[in-house]
């Protein structure tokens, strides 16, 4: 983490045209990336749940799918940040992505309003897990139908990426995608081991009742 | 086949229940009509044509939406789904029954609204327009009867299947407004491949709402 | 028919079954008895496959369309007539000689007299009839009841009696009540529920 910051810091060249702002893609793009793979991972998981019986897999996709809200919210500010910077205005629907990641997290707090209006329990799991799987099917269609939205509602489309990533530009962007990984992943362990201990602790308190 | 004779069994029981009952067509006519009303007041004079069929799809969405709290009220009085889980039938009859049942009465009301708006608004609803109509009535009923389903299972209930069903909806209402305003082709594929792909999902997992 | 080691289940933190050791033998007669709350429900419900045990062990031998649920509420639509109530069910049980079926249970019940009658304006025990016409309306292998006898009238108690000492021949049976003597002669195997 610390060496993506440094690199982003003082390795990567600065842009043409956009300058210091255009650091941002650097947190930008990784942790809308790494939002994505949360929501797969928790589907997977979901999938594994509802296919395999594996205990256990509905705690797992739920916390995957908490950690990607949390990155899918940090896509949405970080972009909002960059959309001003570059565009000059906090929210652009012409930015497919910025659009999508919207899409996704009404979708998915949708998610934890489901979870949280159902009494834990196997339905629950299976609830969730379906609607988990909903998610994965959604990110390609809508980000299909956002792209398909744009020609009605835009006319003109942004090419908001500007010219190539050059070499050095393209190592910090994957140095600072795997540290954004390498976070999520040990925020996941980290919450499920938490969650792990709560449900641990309540059935030796219910041993000593 | 034994399967299509459980669907038929069981969509023509909710359409029976319907024609007895009465509570949910009657309130889906009523509410798209109200709501186009209630448009024309929102749609500044000479606003485009463009905007009235935006317009169109929102009133359409909520209307299937309010039709779709209802799907598994009859169901939920007295558990009888229960009894429909423990049945030999695949568990996915019982929601393509539901969801055929809930297309009847979209259609049925989409039957009066379509004609309203052209009245209210005059269009010019073209057969694309339909066509993008009938696709989207497809997706929404096939997922909107799944989601009803997991509504039904929650404490919230009514409040919750908005909101599971909204973001879900967003492809539709977008294919939708393109097939009337911006001309058919990736359109109507958009809306056949999401079709394609939820009716494929609900099918597979809908045994995993109803059952532990 | 049915297997039970070590069963568990809990619903959120609420443990309501614990430890449920149970057989009953193809032909058995098990009763299971328990104050309210005791979980009479929730060990049905798992046998008839609507809930899965949290940990432990549960067999049943028969497929889901060989079982006949008798559940607390009669599971049936409020505004169709008993008619079609129990075609519906017929249908989806793939009954054969369906209407006959019907009919005579229906006559046997009592009910035919009511059997175009919304089952809305059915009073409790006439619900209940029906609910056991649904139940045994596919002859199944193994009746699972959850306090049969519950508003039912005199004549409708003698009825079910006469009914289960005819099928007790035919069908396993696993009856959840609070009142197990009206079960005595029947019963094969006993077993008390404690919370």
């Amino acid at each position: 983490m610390v060496a993506a910051v440094a690199m982003i810091a003082f390795f990567a060249p600065e842009d043409a045209d956009q300058g210091l702002s255009q650091k941002i893609f650097y947190f930008h793009v990784p942790i809308a990336l790494t939002a994505y793979a949360c929501f797969g991972w928790g589907a997977w998981k979901a999938l594994l749940h509802l296919w395999k019986r594996r205990p256990g897999a509905d705690l797992e996709s739920y916390v995957a799918v908490h950690q990607g809200v949390i990155f899918g919210a940090l896509t949405l500010v970080t972009g909002s940040i960059w959309a001003k910077i570059s565009w000059g205005v906090w929210w652009a629907w012409s930015s497919n992505q910025l659009v999508l990641f919207l899409v996704l997290f009404l979708f998915y707090a949708a998610y934890f309003m489901l979870r949280f209006s159902v009494e834990p329990g196997p339905r629950r799991a299976n609830l969730s897990a379906v609607y988990a799987l909903f998610g994965v099917a959604l990110i390609p269609v809508s980000f299909l139908a956002i792209r398909l939205a744009n020609d009605f509602i835009h006319p003109t489309v942004f090419t908001s990426h500007g010219p190539q990533m050059s070499g050095r530009m393209f190592a910090t962007f994957c140095v600072s995608w795997a540290a954004m990984l390498l976070l999520v992943g040990t925020l996941y362990h980290v919450e499920l081991a938490g969650k792990r201990l709560d449900s641990r602790l309540r059935e030796l308190r219910e041993l000593l009742a | 086949m034994s399967y299509l004779s459980d669907v038929a069994a069981l969509a023509r029981k909710d359409l029976r229940l319907e024609l007895r009952a009465r509570d949910t067509l009657p309130a889906m006519l009523l509410f798209v009509i109200s709501t186009l009303v209630v448009f024309h007041f929102t749609l500044p004079q000479g606003g485009s044509r463009l905007a009235a069929f935006g317009l169109l799809w929102v009133a359409l969405v909520f209307t299937a939406l309010l039709g779709l709290t209802r799907a598994f009220a009859a169901e939920r009085e007295g558990e009888v789904l229960d009894g429909l889980v423990l049945a030999p039938s695949d568990r996915s009859a019982i929601w393509l029954g539901k969801a055929i049942a809930m297309l009847v009465f979209l259609v049925a009301a989409e039957a009066v609204a379509l004609p309203a708006f052209a009245l209210f608004f005059d269009p010019g609803i073209d057969g694309r327009t339909l066509l993008g109509v009938a696709l989207a009535d497809l997706g929404i009923c096939t997922v909107g009867t799944l989601l009803a389903g997991m509504a039904a299972a929650s404490r919230a209930r009514e409040l919750l299947l908005p909101l599971l069903f909204l973001p879900l909806a967003i492809p539709i209402v977008i294919g939708g407004v393109g097939t009337s305003v911006a001309g058919g082709g990736r359109y109507v594929e958009l809306l056949v491949l999401y079709d394609a792909i939820f009716a494929i999902i609900c099918w597979a997992s809908f045994e995993y709402v109803v059952t532990e | 028919m049915i297997r039970a080691r070590a069963v568990e289940k809990r619903y959120g933190d609420e443990r309501v079954l614990r430890g449920i050791d149970l057989d009953v033998e193809r032909g058995g007669f098990a009763v299971v008895t328990g104050a309210n709350g005791s979980g009479k429900t929730t060990l049905l419900r798992l046998v008839v496959g609507l809930a899965q045990p949290t940990a432990g062990e549960l067999e049943v031998g028969v497929p889901r369309g060989r079982l006949g649920f008798l559940a607390h509420e009669p599971l049936v639509y409020r505004e169709l007539t008993a008619l079609e109530n129990l075609d519906l069910y017929g249908r989806l049980y793939r009954v054969p000689e369906r209407r006959e079926r019907i009919g005579m249970l229906l006559e046997r019940f009592r009910l035919w007299e009511a059997r175009r009658q919304r089952v809305g304006s059915f009073s409790r025990g006439m619900l209940q009839r029906l609910a056991l016409c649904r139940a045994f309306l596919h002859e199944p292998d193994l009746y699972v009841l959850d306090e049969p006898f519950t508003a039912l009238d005199a004549e409708g108690a003698e009825l079910l009696d006469r009914e289960l000492a005819e099928r007790r021949e035919r069908g396993t049976f696993l009856v959840a009540t609070h009142a197990p003597a009206r079960f005595e002669s029947l019963a094969t195997a006993q077993m008390a529920l404690v919370r």
